[in-house]
């Protein structure tokens, strides 16, 4: 028995009962057979509870990570078929059951929260290994892009490359030859000196039955075959032709479907509800007053939607009601008034204040974001069927096994006796983490004996959500006679995750980061690259301001703050050149650069931008990124194209604003989305530089928001100090 | 109620639905195609285009009464019968463009009107006919060159 896989096994059963089960081979007696029927069918063995060999010889990489458009079903089983040396002609995936089998949430919600204490029953039989996948694997949860850095490099690799010395073991048994004699390719084991070979299915039964390695080889960068390829996703042809099913579209047995209708105050409840004219539409069956949200269940989708728009309702009071959005920001702005230099510590480095004193001069200044939104396409739902003491819950999630337990717990029914189907989510973006929705689906639904399908309207999603917060960030710098900086002065409110999001790549010698926190009851949420979104934005304008102050641009100044790290140097130079920075641009153009190094991945970007027309327009964004290694080049591209789009849009449009204690907007008519005729031309260059490997999904957003707002600087000499850029002009006389 | 009768993708239909009803739910609910996909229902973001006639709509904004002996299209109809894909599929795949997937019926639906009026559109044809299908994962650089790919099928 392996050490580090026997005891990572027994490490996961001592804590609370839950299994860590991290896709480590059977173990006889272990628990591995438990996980078996859920994953394998009759006559498969289970080779490791990341990977099936089917007797005709499919591998099957089991993902227990949720498809929300990054390829993760692909990459996964790319990363364990080239360990496995498997045929990729005859590798599929399956999404992992919520189970805890596949993570166990106590241990992985110390871990995600932060608390980097492991407990002391643990340590001893956590490797590295196990330590990053149990941090990625805790909550079962898909965000932080984690995928490929965690789950694949610590799981899908190993299981792979496990699975495939068992199975040359029990070859070598079975034709009583030396493993080391045998070789693998295309899930073939081929012996050459007697021209024997037999598919890896034939081994199945005996592997099984054999202890998993101590620690499988994996594969040197040299020797991959898989990894590092832009093979083609699995989950694309099925989201040209309709037949993709995501959660919206699951179709129960005299199923009935219900609107619901949340505290546009958030955090108020219902007082009184008046249905006289909703009750008696078409279609209607049922009204539900749940006090912090109203349903309609009716035989149609729209029936119910019409319906609730015509209830009634008075609700609570919250004291939230008269605050708007300007007093928000004020509250922050006191909040970092009132901690008159004395705030949680975030970083501190030298001495600030004397550094501050002895320089030339200091430069300050502050700047702000909103709150935005996620909009997923996909609006929220989830459909629930309560029978015989069971739940079924179908619904597209981030952290489906976080829902199951949140379930279990709420309605006080055994966690066996929930059942959560995970399917495709159309989008995420961190806001399908949170486990508002499927709780109130099946909150409707255990009202009825048939299942309910809750559908959130656009309004809704828009005004229900958990938002990227509003901050202000102020920042303080001192400054040598060139205008380099000696000390970084920055207090910011709004901290969140990750704990290094407000922290800078330049030496500086003296910095103070701190934060404080001003009340609101507007709530948090993760929203894709959580606080870099705001971070990226807020450092990469500033140093662009020192730059300015220094009277150097800001390639070249970034650059000399870099010395101590060639990967920066090496994205921010990859990304100059691309751009061809230094050049004439046309008349109202202008360019912009920024770096930021966000979940592992360093990516700089320069923004091209026309402020000609009323409203800037980006014409190109050059991108590198440097991802230490990309997987799947391709899929990585797209990841970065997408982050890109997706910062971009909240950079010129996105702006959630509070009245009277409630979001104004309610629909893309006034919560934009950046359209085809508005996307600039994006080229990315991948940099594999060897570093630790890091994620795709999230780095491509932070940078584009302070690129944007550098260049729309170098093109106006207008330094945008807030969001959305696209209103710049408006504060111009 | 009246009945509404009308074909979809080729084949004939009738139901007694509410005919102000958005044709959306009808082809979702009703008739279970559920590649049609629900976004805003303000006709703001295209994830429900279908076609009507062959012209693309906003089935969340289109009522039912205005299928009445119309031929509809919906994204289940567009590769041929024996099952061939639409060239705007086949390349759509080629180019890896979608990535969650959930607007991705109503853009197809888009770039297959726009085709068949205009075999060669330019990149302000694709602006002019794509600009009401929202991605929210960014997808419109590839849309662009699968459509351009797609053109010269």
């Amino acid at each position: 028995m392996g050490k580090w896989t026997r005891r990572g096994f027994i490490a996961a059963g001592l804590v609370g009962g839950g299994v860590l089960a991290v896709g480590v081979g059977i173990r006889e007696g272990h628990r591995a057979p438990k996980l078996a029927h859920l994953v394998a069918d009759e006559d498969e063995t289970l080779v490791n509870v990341w990977v099936k060999l089917s007797p005709d010889n499919t591998i099957t990489a089991i993902v227990p990570h949720s498809e929300m458009g990054q390829g993760v079903f692909t990459s996964m089983a790319q990363m364990l078929a080239d360990e496995m040396d498997a045929d990729w002609e005859k590798v599929t995936f399956e999404q992992a059951p919520a189970h805890e089998g596949y993570a166990n949430y106590p241990l992985g919600r110390e871990f995600i929260l932060g608390d980097t204490k492991v407990p002391g029953f643990v340590q001893d039989s956590l490797n590295g290994g196990f330590l990053r996948i149990a941090q990625s694997m805790g909550l079962q949860i898909t965000g932080g892009s984690t995928a490929v850095r965690f789950t694949g490099m610590g799981g899908m690799r190993i299981a792979g490359a496990a699975a495939r010395e068992m199975i040359v073991k029990a070859a070598a048994k079975e034709w009583d030859v030396k493993a080391s004699e045998l070789s693998t390719r295309k899930s073939m084991v081929l012996h050459e000196a007697s021209g024997r070979e037999a598919p890896y299915a034939e081994f199945a039964e005996r592997a099984g039955k054999m202890s998993p390695p101590t620690q499988p080889k994996l594969k040197t960068p040299e020797e991959f075959t898989l990894m590092g390829k832009s093979l083609p996703r699995f989950d694309i042809p099925s989201k040209t032709d309709g037949t993709a099913e995501f959660g919206i579209d699951v179709d129960l047995p005299g199923m009935k479907y219900a609107a619901v209708m949340g505290a546009p105050v958030l955090g108020a409840e219902t007082i009184s509800v008046d249905d006289t004219y909703a009750r008696d539409m078409p279609g209607v069956i049922k009204i539900l007053d749940k006090g912090a949200f109203l349903a309609v269940v009716a035989d149609g989708y729209w029936q119910a939607e019409n319906a609730i728009r015509q209830l009634d309702v008075t609700w609570s009071e919250t004291g939230a009601e008269n605050l708007d959005q300007a007093e928000i920001f004020a509250r922050m702005r006191s909040a970092i008034d009132d901690a008159d230099g004395k705030g949680e510590e975030d970083v501190a480095i030298g001495n600030v204040r004397r550094a501050s004193e002895s320089a030339a001069r200091v430069y300050e200044v502050e700047y702000s974001v909103p709150f935005l939104a996620h909009a997923a396409m996909e609006p929220l739902n989830a459909t629930a069927w309560l029978r015989d003491g069971k739940i079924d819950l179908w619904s597209g999630l981030q952290n489906p096994l976080a829902v199951r337990d949140e379930i279990a717990g709420a309605y006080d029914v055994k966690k066996h006796d929930v059942t959560v189907h995970n399917v495709l989510l159309g989008g995420g973006f961190g806001r399908r983490s949170n486990p508002d929705y499927p709780l109130m689906a099946v909150e409707i639904a255990k009202e009825f004996d048939h299942p309910v399908k809750m559908i959130w309207s656009r309004e809704q999603d828009t005004q229900q959500d958990w938002y990227r917060p509003a901050s202000v960030s102020r920042f303080k710098a001192g400054l040598d006679a060139n205008g380099m900086p000696v000390s970084w002065d920055n207090m910011f409110t709004e901290k969140h995750d990750p704990p290094e999001a407000s922290h800078i790549p330049y030496k500086i010698d003296n910095q103070l980061i701190q934060y404080t926190n001003a009340e609101h009851h507007i709530r948090f949420g993760p929203w894709r690259s959580v606080d870099h979104t705001q971070h990226g934005f807020f450092i990469e304008s500033f140093i662009d301001e020192l730059a300015d102050q220094a009277g150097m641009d800001g390639y070249a100044y970034r650059r000399k703050l870099l010395e101590h790290s060639p990967r920066y140097i090496a994205v921010l130079d990859a990304a100059a050149k691309a751009a061809d920075w230094g050049r004439e641009v046309p008349e109202g153009h202008g360019l912009g650069i920024a770096l930021v190094d966000s979940f592992g991945t360093a990516v700089a970007q320069v923004v091209e931008v026309d402020v000609a027309g009323p409203e800037p327009r980006v014409v190109h964004v050059w991108c590198a990124a440097d991802p230490g290694y990309a997987m799947n080049p391709d899929g990585f591209i797209a990841q970065i194209e997408s982050g890109i789009i997706y910062g971009l849009t909240a950079a010129l449009y996105g702006d959630i604003t509070i009245e009277g204690g409630a979001v104004v907007q309610s629909n893309f008519h006034d919560y934009p989305m950046l359209r085809i005729d508005e996307s600039p031309q994006i080229s990315v260059e991948i940099i594999n530089s060897g570093a630790k490997v890091g994620g795709g999904g999230e780095p491509g957003t932070p940078p584009i928001a302070p690129a944007l707002a550098n260049a729309v600087f170098a093109a106006t000499g207008v330094r945008v100090r807030s969001q959305p850029i696209a209103n710049f002009k408006e504060g111009l006389s | 109620m009246a009945q509404t009768r009308f074909t979809v993708n080729g084949e004939d239909r009738a139901v007694e639905t509410d005919p102000s009803t958005p044709l959306l739910w009808v082809i979702r609910e009703e008739l279970k195609l559920t590649g049609t996909k629900f976004g805003c229902g303000i006709a703001q973001c295209g994830a429900c285009t279908v076609h009507l006639d062959g012209t693309p709509v906003r089935s969340c904004s289109t009522p039912l009464a205005a299928a009445e002996g119309a031929e509809v299209t919906t994204i289940e109809g567009v590769a041929s019968e024996d099952g061939t894909r639409h060239k705007v599929q086949a390349a759509w795949i080629e180019h890896q463009v979608p990535q969650c997937g959930y607007c991705q019926s109503g853009q197809i639906m888009s770039a297959v009107a726009l085709l068949r009026d205009n075999p060669n559109p330019t990149d302000e044809d694709i602006d002019t006919a794509m600009r009401g299908n929202i991605c929210r994962c960014g997808a419109y650089g590839r849309i662009r060159a699968a459509i351009k790919s797609a053109a010269s099928a």
